[in-house]
């Protein structure tokens, strides 16, 4: 953004942001077991929803911030802290840290609308679609598999892959970040329920266990 | 709870799919010149097929996609899935297919 005026001002704007799950950034902290599985939110970052035909040249285009749009399900193509993942062979999902965003001085959406063009496809700023939560640890896994069907096993579900499945019978966006930590997308609505339900299904690996 | 293998994802749960019903159905060519009758067949009459039933369905937590699906509704067999617009696949062993000719209030079909 070239006025900076209008950046001063909208960075100002930002500081009254609330994110989804915000309210129970204190209880996160609270049930999060060291060594074991802990819980936060990583709010606001940069998303973007793209719809194109990858192999065309808008597609490459689109393609360029992430080393090219992700071909298959599951799979995520990434450079540096930007990534793009597949949500459908033409819709795919752009990530970025909150300060790439336009309204902050970085240049997510305005580039990727930019690099559209005239061309068929959509370009649509989500950042405010769906918030982050960031959930690690040994016993992650373990805590997932309670309400996800998916087979979570690293022998399958290997780091640096994000699938769209249900997790605590809620839709949201599963992404393996490295090999104990995952990154759940949901909808800001389901952000309170999956923030609880995952605080609940966490809760057993506080206590010791049971042999 | 049936596992539906979603051609762009794979075997997933059943809530992740949404149904749309018999596949198949041609929007008429001509809509215009149909009847009432005609167009309320087309509109809302299915078959109620014991065995094989090819139906639409819709990865809705997934990829979005549509798809056909042949299951077998008795069974709940799943024995081919195959691209919107293709044409049905021939089915291996099923339970007999009854059509009936006559719809359930007597117009010809
Ligand atoms: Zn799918």
């Amino acid at each position: 953004m070239a006025d900076t005026a209008a950046l001063e001002n909208s960075k100002k704007i930002q500081t009254l942001r609330t994110s989804p799950a915000s309210l129970l950034w204190a209880a996160f902290e609270a049930g999060s077991v060291a060594g074991a599985v802990e819980l936060r939110e990583v709010p606001f970052l940069t998303m973007a929803g793209i719809r194109v035909d990858p192999g065309g040249d808008a597609g490459k285009r689109l393609g360029k911030r992430t080393g090219g749009l992700p071909a298959a399900s599951g799979e995520v193509r990434s450079i540096g802290d930007t990534a793009a993942l597949w949500l459908g062979p033409a819709e795919f999902l752009l990530v970025a840290p909150a300060e790439s965003h336009d309204s902050l001085g970085g240049e997510i959406p305005r580039a990727l609308t930019d690099a559209l063009g005239d061309a068929e496809g959509q370009v649509v700023d989500l950042s405010a679609n769906r918030t982050t939560l960031e959930l690690s640890g040994p016993r992650a896994r373990a805590v997932l598999e309670k309400g996800c069907a998916l087979d979570l096993h690293p022998r399958v579900f290997t780091a640096g892959t994000a699938l769209s499945t249900e997790i605590g019978g809620i839709p949201a966006i599963l992404w393996k970040t490295a090999e104990e930590t995952y990154r759940i997308f949901p909808r800001a609505s389901f952000a309170e329920f999956l923030g609880r339900w995952l605080l609940d299904a966490m809760r057993e690996f506080a206590s010791t266990e049971v042999p | 709870m049936l596992l539906i293998p979603c051609p762009n994802c794979g075997p997933r749960d059943e809530t992740e799919f949404h149904y749309g019903g018999q596949a198949h159905v041609p929007y008429p060519e001509n809509p215009a010149d149909l009847t009432d009758r005609e167009w309320a067949e087309y509109l809302f009459y299915r078959d109620n097929t014991k065995g094989a039933f090819a139906e639409r369905w819709q990865h809705s937590t997934g990829c979005r996609q549509w798809f056909n699906m042949l299951r077998d509704t008795v069974t709940y067999d799943i024995q081919a899935v195959y691209p919107m617009g293709q044409l049905r696949p021939a089915t291996g062993t099923t339970a007999p297919t009854v059509t009936s000719p006559v719809s359930p209030e007597g117009a010809v079909k």
